[in-house]
């Protein structure tokens, strides 16, 4: 695909709209966080829609936060936390799609990782990032550090594997006639 | 008493008149999980009129029904829940397997849907389809009936097994 098709997005053309801010948003991104900033896909340059910034493991927290409350930015509402498997080192990308409703604009964040390194959990920026986190762990197994509940959320609790990696059977079937045991302390909340 | 007025009677098994009975009053359990259960509601109303054929008393309560209409896609997550559905109502019991997806998985071949109902509960009647035509639904219900009255049903056979004490599970 030629780079200089537009994406289709159900946003219509959000560069025409957004590209100067997004442009000063990454710039400010690259000063205060340096190598933090491992990459940035702009569209148009990249097969994007909106730019993909992608962020050190370890420093995750930081620019998110530094996202969500600065002045410039105001990126306050998580659309969307999700996962990727790449089948390429390092295996997954952790995806967090913001919206600032301030500006209307949309970016997406992405953290590399795979399945031994924990990605630190955004619960304490986004309290609906717990079952999010949750559902990318059932599906993808990629762990949150600091996570208070990290169990499955979708699956079955005795279901082996992670269902939406790219190397499970698609008709992994694991059908479990009895019902799932429920931990007795979680009914005393 | 025949039409002269002689005495007339005639013999027959008792288990006869009491399939007779039960296959005339189905008290279904709508178990309706996604689009089929559309049809089912169609089914139940006015138009089609399952009352006809005596199965109109719907029960939302496995305890007071005794046709488990499973009609929609049974996820693996919701295989126990229709277990137990099923071991919570009492005897005699019949299951329809309502459309594609409860019967078989229908286009669903995936790691997360349950490949037929069969795999969890025993079943009596099949009704094919994407979703199954209401007549379709209703001539299901009368082969349901007919196999009632044979006893064939797996409910039936069941019971005749455990009065005869080779019943080895009870499902
Ligand atoms: S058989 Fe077709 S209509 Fe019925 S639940 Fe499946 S997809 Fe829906």
């Amino acid at each position: 695909m030629d780079i200089n098709t537009p994406v289709p997005t159900i946003y219509g053309d959000q560069l025409e709209k957004f590209g100067e801010l997004w442009k000063k948003q990454v710039q400010t991104l690259k000063e205060k966080f340096g190598d933090a900033i491992e990459e940035v896909l702009f569209p148009k340059e990249a097969n994007t829609d909106v730019p993909i910034i992608f962020v050190q493991a370890a420093r995750i927290i930081d620019v998110l936060g530094f996202m969500k409350n600065d002045a410039g930015f105001e990126y306050g509402f998580l659309a969307d936390l999700t996962a990727t498997d790449e089948e390429s080192a390092p295996r997954f990308h952790v995806v967090y799609n913001l919206l600032s409703r301030k500006s209307m604009s949309r970016v997406r964040v992405k953290v590399r990782t795979d399945e031994e390194n924990a990605v630190p959990t955004a619960i304490s920026l986004w309290p609906a990032a717990n079952w999010a986190e949750r559902e990318v762990w059932d599906m993808f197994g990629v762990r949150f550090e600091g996570h208070p509940d990290l169990r499955r959320i979708l699956m079955d609790v005795r279901w082996e594997g992670h269902p939406l990696r790219k190397d499970y059977p698609l008709r992994g079937y694991q059908i479990f006639p009895t019902p799932e045991a429920i931990d007795p302390s979680l009914l005393n909340y | 008493m025949s039409k002269d007025g002689s005495a007339a009677y005639f013999t027959t098994r008792v288990d006869a008149v009491v399939n007779w009975a039960r296959k005339h009053s189905l008290f279904p359990l709508p178990f309706g999980t996604s689009c089929c259960g559309i049809e089912m509601m169609a089914t139940l109303c006015s138009d089609y009129d399952m009352a006809r054929f005596g199965a109109e008393a719907i029960r939302f309560s496995p305890r007071q029904a005794d046709l488990l209409i499973v009609a929609g896609i049974i996820n693996a997550k919701m295989a126990p829940v229709l277990k137990t559905v099923y071991d919570q109502m009492s005897e005699p019991k019949w299951v329809m397997s309502f459309g594609a997806c409860a019967s078989s998985g229908g286009i669903f071949n995936v790691y997360s849907v349950t490949q037929g109902i069969d795999t969890v509960i025993p079943v009596d009647v099949y009704v094919p389809g994407c979703p199954p035509a209401p007549e379709g639904v209703l001539h299901s219900l009368i082969r349901l009936q007919e196999q009632i009255q044979k006893g064939e049903t797996v409910a039936q056979r069941r019971e005749r097994q455990s009065r005869a004490g080779t019943l080895k599970s009870i499902t």
